[in-house]
């Protein structure tokens, strides 16, 4: 298989205690759960395929995205997004500015893609708001939608329904994973909520302290 | 090149400074050939240690560092004993910046125009209050003690230190020893020293004995205020060197070095004092005491800071009415009949010391910044932080008397032959410059959340991209907040202006202390009142930019990400 995420012989280790090891596939528009107890290297496995691990971290393996080897790619190189507990809008920029700043230059007609990417998604005249005055679910989207836009390859979640009020949570969730799926992207979700595991619908590996 | 920025700042902290210590030292002991002395002796020093007066300049300098360091100190503890979160503690905050903004130049005219005989104050009780028709006939000003003198560098040092203790405030989590304390039955004041002091005062160590090297060092303040005869070490090192008779430039060297000793040995004394008074303290906190003068010093608190307060705000007032008075009669609280024409001295030499003083400092300033944005930036890219090692080298230039390594510094700039000029001072500035900028930007900068620039390289952007597009427009209101401190310090610079530009090149402060010893009060007070607006406007600057700037981005005003 050369399409989707690869993780080959992937052990991460803190100096000489061993945190994890992984070997595993991820098919385009599918989602692997990786959940675990704080502190068993769920985050760490993340910054490792984004291209983030510093020391004290060691890491053996290879990641290949849709074939290529990215283990030592500069990460503005790899195509792999992530999305946080925070949404993260840029707080210098306008929701506009902040889509635009993930999109890839030299597009054509970028500032109306983004503008018909905000309708679609249910933030139809956002461009030029300031991202202080979202509520949680439209910062949840939007920042989702800069990571679409960025046309990454993969897209790795670290927790990204932590933080959201009850309420919410189901509709963002499962809202997020369809669009993932739609455009059909290999993904790793983090987390230590069952139900979060369970809307994903792929497989899920339990990684113990 | 990024990578060589940590290396580069520490050599242009640390090379000046011992260069300068070195070419002290060498002709304190009899060597400077281009001047035609080539044997090496001890007949410098003895020239120098049998100089009439010169045991009352020493134990000057020695006293004025020691007692500054201690009333400022024991001020600013008991300010923030008496005010910490109460209502006036807003106030307190808001009242530190333009404090610290006003040079210590100005600040002593300040002090100096509200004290002396004919001053603000004697105007405003008399005669009235005083039943005096005439200036009484006092040395208040430059006493030969050097009480005016301590009170200008306390007034200066007090906003300092409550300023580098505020910082780490949340760090060590005054609000909860302090809750703690006082569920506990402690009193405010107790509380505070028993249990906030202890956790405080190691992080004030090095500030403080920066503290202690200016004042003991300190040559504009004393210049103003101290005494004239004889004077501080350091104004009397400063006559030497300026002295037309070119031999005096040895005895010059050697009273560098002597410099370098009081300074040397008032933090030592300290250093001293502070072992025996952690001793002794730990038996008075575990005595279970509940109270410290809990009532007399609550209320010496809440007089002493408004009465600080006023006394800078009234000695500013008192130069302003100077500088616009044409008929001014004592007793007379105000002016009878105001001119404009003082101004004209400063109008007119605009492309002169005002000029100066602004490219000066803009030019010292950026290069400062730039030095600082890219060792943080190089530590951010790293992951590794300045070891203590370069934290100790910031302060270098603080802890080391200015008029130490600055002779030395000059004679070599002769011998090497650099002229001295406009890019020599402006140089010299970002020695003192540097550190200041560095203080007030690395906290902000390295509280920035790195995740901030992962998730920008995340979206396909270089490391250098990030930097420009994501890391310095949030950090942007702190950076704005240090420039506006860098120029303030490159504003009130004097020694280092007039002994690398020697004496050619006039900025407002050079101009301003220079009409000190003439006693032309009127001018006096248009040039100090232009060297206190100068720092302030570039503060006012740097707090509105922001604002306008990101009226439109609310997550950007609050507090730092």
């Amino acid at each position: 298989m050369t399409g989707g995420l690869v993780l080959e012989g992937v052990r991460i280790a803190l100096e000489n205690r061993e945190l994890l090891t992984l070997d595993k596939a991820v098919a385009p528009g599918e989602v692997l759960t990786v959940m675990g107890p704080s502190g068993s290297g769920k985050s760490t496995l993340l910054s490792f395929i984004a291209g983030f691990l510093t020391a004290p971290f060691l890491a053996t393996g290879r990641v290949l995205l849709d074939g290529a080897d990215i283990t030592h790619a500069p990460p503005e190189a790899r195509h792999v997004g992530l999305l946080f507990q925070d949404p993260m809008l840029f707080p210098h920029l306008s929701v506009g500015g902040n889509l635009l700043f993930g999109m890839p230059a030299g597009r054509p007609v970028r500032k109306t893609r983004a503008a018909e990417a905000l309708a679609r998604f249910g933030l139809e005249g956002f461009a030029d708001r300031d991202p202080a005055t979202l509520s949680g679910g439209q910062a949840s989207r939007a920042a989702l939608l800069r990571l679409l836009l960025s046309e990454p390859r993969a897209a790795l979640l670290d927790e990204p329904f932590s933080k959201l009020d009850r309420h919410l949570r189901a509709d963002i969730r499962s809202f997020t994973f369809e669009r993932l799926r739609e455009a059909g992207l290999p993904t790793i979700l983090v987390t230590h909520d069952a139900e979060d595991a369970e809307a994903a619908g792929g497989p899920v590996v339990e990684l113990a302290l | 090149m990024l990578r060589a920025a940590p290396y580069l700042v520490a050599a242009i902290l640390a090379g000046p400074v011992a260069a300068g210590a070195l070419g002290a030292l060498v002709p304190s002991f009899g060597f400077l050939p281009a001047l035609g002395h080539d044997a090496f002796g001890l007949a410098v020093w003895r020239d120098l240690l049998s100089w009439p007066g010169i045991g009352g300049s020493v134990l000057l300098s020695f006293a004025s560092g020691i007692v500054t360091a201690g009333l400022s100190l024991a001020l600013a503890m008991l300010f923030l004993a008496v005010f910490f979160e109460t209502r006036a503690f807003i106030w307190l905050r808001k009242a530190i910046a333009p404090l610290l903004a006003v040079p210590h130049a100005a600040a002593a005219f300040a002090l100096a125009f509200l004290i002396a005989p004919s001053g603000f104050l004697a105007r405003l009780l008399s005669p009235w209050a005083t039943g005096w028709q005439r200036p009484p006939d006092l040395l208040i000003v430059q006493d030969e003690l050097g009480l005016s003198l301590m009170a200008g560098l306390v007034m200066k040092e007090v906003p300092f230190l409550l300023l580098v203790a505020l910082a780490p405030l949340a760090q060590i989590h005054a609000v909860e020893r302090m809750r703690m304390a006082r569920a506990l039955g402690y009193g405010r004041i107790a509380a505070w020293f028993k249990t906030v002091v202890p956790a405080l005062y190691p992080l004030l160590r090095l500030p403080i004995y920066a503290v202690i090297a200016y004042s003991s060092a300190n040559i504009d303040v004393a210049l103003i205020l101290g005494p004239v005869s004889p004077p501080p070490l350091a104004v009397q090192v400063l006559r030497w060197s300026n002295d037309p008779e070119l031999d005096y430039r040895l005895i010059a060297a050697a009273g560098a070095v002597l410099q370098f000793g009081v300074t040397a040995a008032a933090i030592a004394l300290w250093v001293a004092a502070e072992r025996i008074l952690i001793t002794l303290g730990r038996g008075w906190i575990e005595s279970g005491n509940r109270t410290l003068a809990e009532q007399g010093l609550g209320l010496l608190g809440r007089v002493l800071f408004p009465a600080l307060l006023l006394s800078a705000g009234l000695g500013i007032l008192a130069l302003g009415l100077s500088a616009f008075a044409r008929v001014w009669r004592f007793p007379d609280p105000f002016p009878s009949r105001w001119t404009l024409e003082h101004w004209q001295s400063v109008g007119d030499t605009a492309s002169g010391p005002l000029g100066a003083t602004i490219w000066i400092a803009l030019a010292a300033t950026g290069l400062s910044l730039a030095l600082v944005l890219a060792m943080l930036e190089n530590e951010r890219r790293t992951g590794r932080r300045a070891g203590r090692a370069l934290e100790l080298v910031f302060y270098l230039p603080l802890l080391v008397p200015q008029i130490g390594f600055l002779f030395g510094l000059v004679l070599l700039a002769e011998l090497i032959g650099i002229a001295p000029g406009g890019g020599l001072v402006a140089a010299g500035h970002v020695i003192f410059v540097l550190p200041y900028v560095y203080l007030t930007l690395s906290e902000s900068y390295r509280r920035l959340d790195p995740a901030w620039s992962r998730l920008a390289r995340t979206l396909g952007h270089s490391e250098s991209r990030v930097f420009w597009k994501v890391t310095l427009p949030m950090v942007f209101t702190p950076t704005l907040a240090a420039f506006a401190v860098g120029l303030a310090v490159s504003i009130g610079q004097y020694l280092v202006t007039r002994l690398l530009g020697a004496g050619r090149l006039d900025t407002v402060t050079t101009e301003a202390i220079a009409l000190a010893a003439g006693g032309d009060r009127r001018l006096i007070g248009a040039w100090a009142l232009t060297q206190a607006v100068l720092p302030v406007l570039g503060f006012a600057l740097a707090l509105a930019a922001p604002r306008l700037l990101w009226r439109h981005r609310r997550g950007m005003l609050g507090a730092v990400q």
